[in-house]
């Protein structure tokens, strides 16, 4: 399964404001580096959410989106 | 929890100031904590207080008549909001809502004006502030107003759809941001609008093109 979202550890500075802001709790800091803990939780509130990349200041975490055509 | 003189030397409001003088204004900064999707600010209401976010995230952001919201900003730790209102007496210019568990210094304006006048390098840091702010908005307000960045989103997920497979690469809204010359908040207008016309469909972690042709001439038309 693609892993997302997807964390660049080198650029992870430990501020946790996305495990702060995730809806699902899937996030936690382990040796102060943002690590998931439940995937297949991410986006279980339905949402459309990448709050977490939207919150990053370091551009370590993302959430890459795949472009399909019906 | 007390306010941090050491969180206060990091905040740009305060940079430059002895340990005394960032002791000396803590002691008007109250505290206040907030949860997940709570507001803080109302646009629109007399605004008292200045905000500095101590930890979590908060989202800034205006209302359209029809219900539509735009991000003007996330403002982090170290960074404030509200500054505009304080400073010019007028009303909340937007809404501000916690991303999550938050904690925040607020400073109200008859102290800020204390400070300002008793210390003036914070004069100088806060001009430094405004206009970094005046510079964001600026270039948000540019791609706001040219309708074209619609077309240029348009025209990058038609570039890069693939057929799910996976053999093609995974956008993130930052990464079509850059491609597009514009923001990542006006990327994300752009797909909500285009949803909206129905000619995409934001899937959890896809973006589905419904009608390809539709986006052809979206794409025709901005161009």
């Amino acid at each position: 399964m693609f892993e997302m979202p997807v964390i660049d550890r080198a650029k992870c500075d430990g501020c946790g404001l996305c495990v702060s802001v995730c809806h699902c709790n899937i996030l936690v800091l382990v040796d102060n580096v943002v690590t998931i803990i439940r995937e297949e939780r991410c986006v279980s509130c339905n949402r459309w959410c990448t709050q977490c990349e939207d919150v990053c200041p370091t551009g370590a975490i993302r959430w890459p989106l795949e472009i399909v055509i019906e | 929890m007390a306010v941090q003189v050491e969180f206060l030397k990091s905040v740009p409001y305060f940079c430059g100031l002895s340990i005394a003088e960032l002791h000396s204004i803590k002691e008007v900064i109250f505290e206040k904590t907030l949860q997940r999707g709570e507001l803080v600010l109302i646009e629109g209401e007399p605004a008292e207080v200045l905000y500095l976010v101590a930890s979590g995230a908060v989202k800034v952001f205006k209302t359209s008549a029809e219900g539509k919201e735009q991000i003007l900003n996330i403002v982090r730790p170290g960074e404030s909001f509200n500054d505009v209102s304080i400073f010019d007496g007028g009303p909340n210019p937007a809404s501000v809502q916690a991303m999550g568990p938050v904690v925040l210094y607020g400073i109200r304006r008859s102290d800020l004006e204390i400070i300002l006048r008793d210390h003036p390098l914070v004069a100088l840091n806060v001009t430094k502030v405004l206009a970094g702010q005046a510079r964001h908005l600026g270039s948000l307000v540019e791609d706001l107003s040219f309708r074209h960045v619609i077309g240029r989103v348009a025209k990058i997920l038609l570039e890069h759809a693939g057929d799910g497979t996976g053999a093609r690469p995974r956008l993130t809204q930052q990464d079509m941001a850059a491609m597009a010359g514009t923001v990542r908040e006006v990327v994300g207008r752009s797909l909500k609008a285009l949803e909206e016309e129905g000619v995409i469909r934001l899937e959890r972690h896809r973006i589905v093109i419904t009608d390809k042709e539709a986006l052809k001439d979206m794409v025709a038309a901005y161009f």
